[in-house]
């Protein structure tokens, strides 16, 4: 249970924020310069907020009120950093166990080799920080974050320098640590396909203030998400399970229960929960079912609301069963279509649309 | 080798002593105030600053004749260090290493500055939230990273030592086997008709012991930047 409620000045910036989450994954959400980073640098004691407190499994870091402020190095946070931030003096075994050495044996509960085998870093151990790729850097800094033996991991934007496919192979790994290590991870993102994929509870920034904190489905729904989102980003996330794998056409069959997806081919075994996000520009509207047409996906469902949009398009919700998905079209087929709440619809998703980062575990 | 006599020779060792002991004592206190003027802000920052340059832009002579009022045996300073420690600076060699000091001290703290001012100072922060006390991440991150900067202002200082004269002169006078030093020697040397031979032989022994002093500095500081790149 990790418990914030601090107010801090920096700068022209004001930051007051207050959240509780109990969660394997917490996703701090929010525009650049929402104040992710500052609320993260305050649980790490990095900065110190003004007012309030902070509060790690009931113990507490930080109580202005009482007096406490707790230097970081005995707060036991790892901090994963944007750039990943390894000793450029120390080779990766080095940087490795920095934090290890500085923490007494009895507070060792995360193992070095179960940590190295984890990450896959076994072959980088005598590499120095400069010849490493930037997936590699991330991976030994999380591990150098986790053998410090921390109560909680923060992630800042660890996957923000890394191209699409370091970040699917990262992406995997912070679930591995979730899975396996069982620690918390506060996950610091304004990238919703990361946040759709990995977080438990959504805590929703903007203007330094917190707006929403919830699942990521609800959350992601909020008319402040979209405010706070990327535009481009603006999606809705289902909650599936895996039915089927057709290995001869490398598809996979999700179900939930408005219908049916086909995707391209995942790993995760039948039954498994999986979460899809799908883009509201990957979605199209017809009134009658198509035939003849290439697109797989055709889900039946009902215009919910008729969001506001750009100066050319306009974001239409739907519920397709329980499930809410959005629709971006022009305004243009919107009035074509005479589109308007409670009419009954399809819509329709190309399955080539769904790629690795945006269909995970749930 | 260059038919130097032994009052030479023994020149060259206090003038080397001198230099040593100079850097030697000044190194500390070079890398706490360089560490405090490129990590910290505070009021009069500004003013610690411009005095820690002084020695830099007075004339020598001037600072000899500072230290001279301050560490003399009468001075504020000096008269205290004799009394609880025994330690006289005064017309001594230990006058001249004082001297060599802060007349290198701006050199050094200069070098050794920029060189922390360059390392990222989130690296420390990093270091810090990996369970490193302030003073252990001091040591661990931010002097082996100040490496190659600390070894120039050890440099700089020390040939700024080897060539102190004035603060020297003023300070310590002049007194061979105690005070007189290559620079002073050479002087000497040039003060009497007989003594450009002299003050040739002192000046070459000079020259080399420059060359060998950017030598040593600039293999030491390839091979901790080689350490730390590919």
């Amino acid at each position: 249970m990790i418990e914030v409620d601090i107010e801090q000045q920096l700068g022209t910036f004001h930051l007051s924020v207050a959240f509780r989450a109990e969660a394997p994954i917490v996703g701090l959400f929010g525009r650049s310069g929402a104040g992710k980073t500052s609320v993260i640098n305050a649980i790490a004691g990095i900065t110190t907020p003004h007012r309030g407190s902070i509060s790690i499994d009931g113990k507490s870091l930080f109580d202005a009120a009482r007096g406490i402020d707790l230097p970081p190095e005995v707060r036991r946070v790892g901090y994963v950093f944007q750039d990943a931030l390894l000793f450029p003096h120390l080779d990766v075994k080095a940087n490795l166990l920095y934090g290890q050495r500085l923490r007494a044996a009895t507070e060792h509960f995360i193992d070095q080799e179960k940590v190295i085998d984890l990450l896959g870093i076994g072959s980088l151990l005598s590499r120095r920080p400069f010849a490493l790729s930037g997936g590699e850097k991330q991976r030994v800094a999380i591990g150098r974050a986790l053998l410090a033996q921390p109560r909680i991991m923060l992630l800042d934007e660890p996957l923000a320098s890394l191209d699409a496919s370091r970040k699917t192979e990262i992406l995997a790994y912070i679930e591995r640590l979730r899975d396996e290590l069982r620690i918390p991870i506060v996950y610091v993102s304004h990238s919703v396909p990361e946040i759709a994929r990995l977080a438990d509870t959504v805590v929703l920034l903007s203007d330094g203030k917190c707006v929403a904190v919830g699942e990521p489905r609800q959350v992601m729904q909020r008319a402040e998400l979209r405010s706070a989102a990327d535009r481009d980003e603006m999606g809705s996330l289902i909650e599936t399970r895996v039915v089927k794998h057709d290995i001869n056409e490398k598809l996979t069959t999700l179900a939930f229960d408005g219908g049916k997806l086909l995707v391209p081919l995942l790993a995760e075994r039948l039954g498994e929960r999986v979460r899809a996000r799908i883009q509201a520009r990957d979605v199209s509207v017809a009134l009658r079912r198509p035939t003849e047409i290439s697109i797989l996906n055709i889900l039946s469902g009902r215009v919910t609301a008729i969001g506001s949009g750009g100066d050319s398009t306009v974001d239409v919700e739907l519920s397709v069963g329980a499930a809410g998905l959005i629709a971006r079209i022009t305004r243009r087929s919107q009035r074509e279509l005479h589109l308007h709440v409670g009419q009954d619809v399809f819509a329709l998703i190309k399955a080539v649309s769904f790629n690795r980062p945006s269909v995970g575990y749930a | 080798m260059l038919g130097v006599t032994p009052d030479e020779v023994g020149i060259i060792a206090l003038s080397l002593r001198v230099a040593f002991v100079s850097v030697a004592f000044s190194l500390p206190l070079a890398i706490l105030v360089a560490y405090v003027l490129a990590r910290f802000s505070f009021p009069g920052k500004m003013l610690f600053d411009a005095l820690v340059h002084l020695p830099l832009v007075l004339p020598p002579v001037v600072v000899g004749f500072a230290l001279l009022v301050l560490f003399g045996k009468h001075g504020p300073i000096g008269s205290l260090l004799d009394e609880w420690f025994g330690i006289v600076f005064a017309f001594r060699w230990t006058g001249a290493a004082l001297a060599s000091a802060i007349m290198g001290f701006p050199l050094m703290v200069r070098a050794i500055r920029l060189s922390i001012a360059a390392i990222d100072w989130r690296l420390e922060v990093a270091a810090r939230t990996l369970g490193g006390s302030r003073s252990w991440v001091f040591a661990s991150i931010t002097l082996p990273l100040a490496l190659p900067g600390i070894i120039t202002g050890m440099l700089l200082s020390f040939a700024r030592g080897l060539g102190e004269f004035g603060a020297t002169i003023t300070f310590v006078s002049n007194i061979p086997g105690q005070t007189q030093t290559l620079p002073l020697a050479i002087y000497t040397f040039t003060q009497v008709p007989t003594g450009d031979a002299g003050a040739l032989r002192l000046s070459i022994v000079a020259v080399l012991l420059s060359i060998v002093a950017l030598a040593t500095s600039e293999s030491l500081t390839q091979r901790v930047e080689r350490a730390a790149r590919p």
